[in-house]
C-alpha cells in the first residue's frame, strides 16, 4: 500500500524487526511498536502516549530529519535514564511519508 | 482484620465504580491501593489531562473523573487502605480469601476484584551501583512523614513536580536542601517553579543544574553524595538523598498469585464474569486480558459490572434477584441515605 513505509526497529533483546507502518491512522512510533508487540505490553506506552513515562524511549540511528522536541519531551527525557543524544520518545514521533526507512532501537526498560 | 464483602485491589476508576455496582447488590467493598490516594493513574499520572472516550462526557479531566466516581460511590461507604500494596493471598478453609499488605494490614472477603490497572505503582529508581545499599538508610524514595527531615541536611534530585513540591516544603524544615536537575528547565506548576526561584533568591534552596547525582557515600548510612557538575564531580555532604523521578507501574506481587498470566495481564472468562483461573477471584479493568481486550475505562465499568453479579451468587448462594434500574429502584446507600426520581405528577385538569 502506498500509504505505508518502511520503518527498521530494533528491540530490547537487539533483535532487529523490519515492519510496515501506516501513515494514514495517525500512529506514532510507540504505537507501532504496540501494534506488531514488539516489546510486552505493561512496558511501553504506560501513559498512553502523553510524554509523561518515558517507557517507549528509543534511540534514533537513521539520520533522518523528525519533528522537533517539544518542552514536554525534552522535560521527560531529562528525568528519564539510560538517555544518549540521540534519544527521542517514540510516543512523541509520528508516522509520516517522510520517515520512509527510520531506524531506531528500544532503549532499556527502567 | 479488615472484613468485607468485595475486597477491591486497585482504587482506580474500575475499582471505584465496583463500589458503585456492589452497593447496588448490597454488597460491601473495601479498595487497597498502592498510592497514597484514590484515582490510581488518573490521579497519579494526568490529573489535568482530559479524557474524550467516557460516554455521556464530551470532555472530563481524569482528575474531575476520580472525584465523581468517589462522590458516586460514596453513600455505599467503602473502606479504603491506601498508600499500601497488596502482597500476599490466601484461601480459607471456609473459601473465603485473607489478602496482606506490604505493611502487615490484614484483609478478609469471600471475593477479591482484581482492578489492579497497570500494577502497582514503585519509584523509578535511578541507575546509580550502590544505591540500594543505602535504601532506608538515608535514601527515601517516597517522603512518607515530612517530620523526618526536619533540621537533617538533604539532597532532592528530580525535575518534576515532587522535586519542586518537596524541596519548597523541606526548606521550611530542613537544615538545608539542595535540588539537582539535570536541566536547568522544570516541568511543574508554574507557581512551584516560582517558588523555587525565590527560594532560591532568598538562599533557602540550594539549587544544582544542569547537574546529576552520580554516586552515594557513607558508612552504615548516607554521609554525601557525588555530583556531577558540567565538567566538576564533587562530593556535597548530605543525611538523606531523595530521588524523585515519578512512579512506574509493576505487575507485582500479584503475578505470584498462581492467576494464569498473559502479556503481563491476568486472563479471565470473558464470556461469563471475568472471573480468574481461581474462582471467587476476578480480574477487571486493564489488569485483564482475554480476546479482544481494549484497556478503556469505559470497558473497565461494563467488567465491573457484570463481575458483581458473579459476586453477588458466591456471597449468597442460591438467594433470588434480578437486575434492578436505578431510575426504578433508587439507589439506597449504607450511609441510610435514599436516592429516587421524584413520583411522577398526577392531577386533574378542570
Amino acid at each position: 500500500m502506498e500509504q505505508d513505509i518502511q520503518i527498521k526497529i530494533t528491540d530490547r533483546e537487539g533483535i532487529t524487526h523490519e515492519v510496515l507502518a501506516p501513515t494514514d491512522m495517525a500512529m506514532n512510533l510507540m504505537e507501532v511498536v504496540r501494534s506488531y508487540e514488539l516489546a510486552p505490553e505493561g512496558t511501553i506506552g504506560i501513559c498512553g502516549g502523553m510524554a509523561m513515562c518515558a517507557s517507549c524511549q528509543c534511540y534514533v540511528i537513521s539520520d533522518h530529519e523528525l519533528p522537533e522536541m517539544q518542552d514536554d519531551e525534552e522535560a521527560m527525557l531529562s528525568e528519564a535514564f539510560y538517555v544518549e543524544d540521540n534519544s527521542r520518545l517514540g510516543c512523541q514521533i509520528q508516522i509520516t511519508p517522510e520517515l520512509e526507512g527510520l531506524e531506531v532501537e528500544l532503549a532499556p526498560e527502567s | 482484620m479488615i472484613k468485607t464483602d468485595i475486597l477491591i485491589i486497585g482504587a482506580g476508576p474500575t475499582g471505584l465504580f465496583t463500589v458503585f455496582e456492589a452497593g447496588l447488590l448490597k454488597l460491601k467493598c473495601h479498595l487497597i491501593d498502592a498510592l497514597p490516594q484514590p484515582g490510581g493513574q488518573c490521579s497519579e499520572i494526568y490529573p489535568k489531562k482530559p479524557i474524550y472516550d467516557i460516554p455521556a462526557y464530551p470532555e472530563i479531566l481524569a482528575g474531575d473523573l476520580t472525584d465523581k466516581l468517589l462522590e458516586q460511590c460514596k453513600q455505599f461507604e467503602p473502606g479504603f487502605t491506601l498508600g499500601e500494596r497488596a502482597d500476599t493471598i490466601e484461601k480459607q478453609e471456609d473459601g473465603t480469601f485473607i489478602v496482606t499488605t506490604n505493611k502487615g494490614t490484614k484483609h478478609q472477603a469471600p471475593v477479591v476484584a482484581i482492578a489492579g490497572g497497570l500494577g502497582s505503582f514503585e519509584p523509578r529508581k535511578p541507575l546509580i551501583d550502590n544505591l540500594g545499599d543505602y535504601e532506608d538508610k538515608g535514601v527515601e524514595y517516597i517522603i512518607k512523614n515530612p517530620e523526618f527531615y526536619t533540621d537533617k541536611t538533604v539532597v532532592i534530585a528530580g525535575g518534576g513536580d515532587s522535586a519542586l513540591d518537596w524541596s519548597i516544603y523541606l526548606s521550611a524544615i530542613a537544615k538545608e536542601v539542595t535540588l539537582i536537575h539535570r536541566r536547568n528547565e522544570f516541568r511543574g506548576h508554574l507557581d512551584s517553579v516560582e517558588k523555587v526561584q525565590e527560594l532560591k533568591d532568598q538562599g533557602k534552596i540550594n539549587l544544582i543544574t544542569p547537574a546529576e547525582v552520580i554516586g552515594v557515600e557513607g558508612n552504615g548510612k548516607v554521609e554525601a553524595v557525588v555530583v556531577k557538575h558540567g565538567a566538576n564531580t564533587f562530593k556535597k555532604e548530605c543525611d538523606h538523598f531523595v530521588p524523585l523521578f515519578g512512579l512506574s507501574p509493576k505487575l507485582g506481587p500479584i503475578a505470584n498469585w498462581g492467576l494464569e498470566i498473559e502479556k503481563n495481564a491476568i486472563k479471565v472468562n470473558n464470556a461469563l464474569d471475568y472471573q480468574t483461573n481461581i474462582p471467587g477471584i476476578f480480574a477487571i479493568g486493564d489488569v485483564n486480558t482475554y480476546p479482544g481486550k481494549l484497556k478503556l475505562i469505559l470497558c473497565g465499568f461494563h467488567e465491573a459490572t457484570l463481575m458483581c453479579q458473579s459476586a453477588y451468587q458466591i456471597i449468597n448462594p442460591g438467594k433470588r434477584y434480578v437486575m434492578k434500574y436505578t431510575t426504578v429502584a433508587g439507589v439506597d446507600g449504607f450511609d441510610g441515605t435514599r436516592k429516587e426520581a421524584p413520583k411522577a405528577v398526577v392531577k386533574k385538569i378542570e
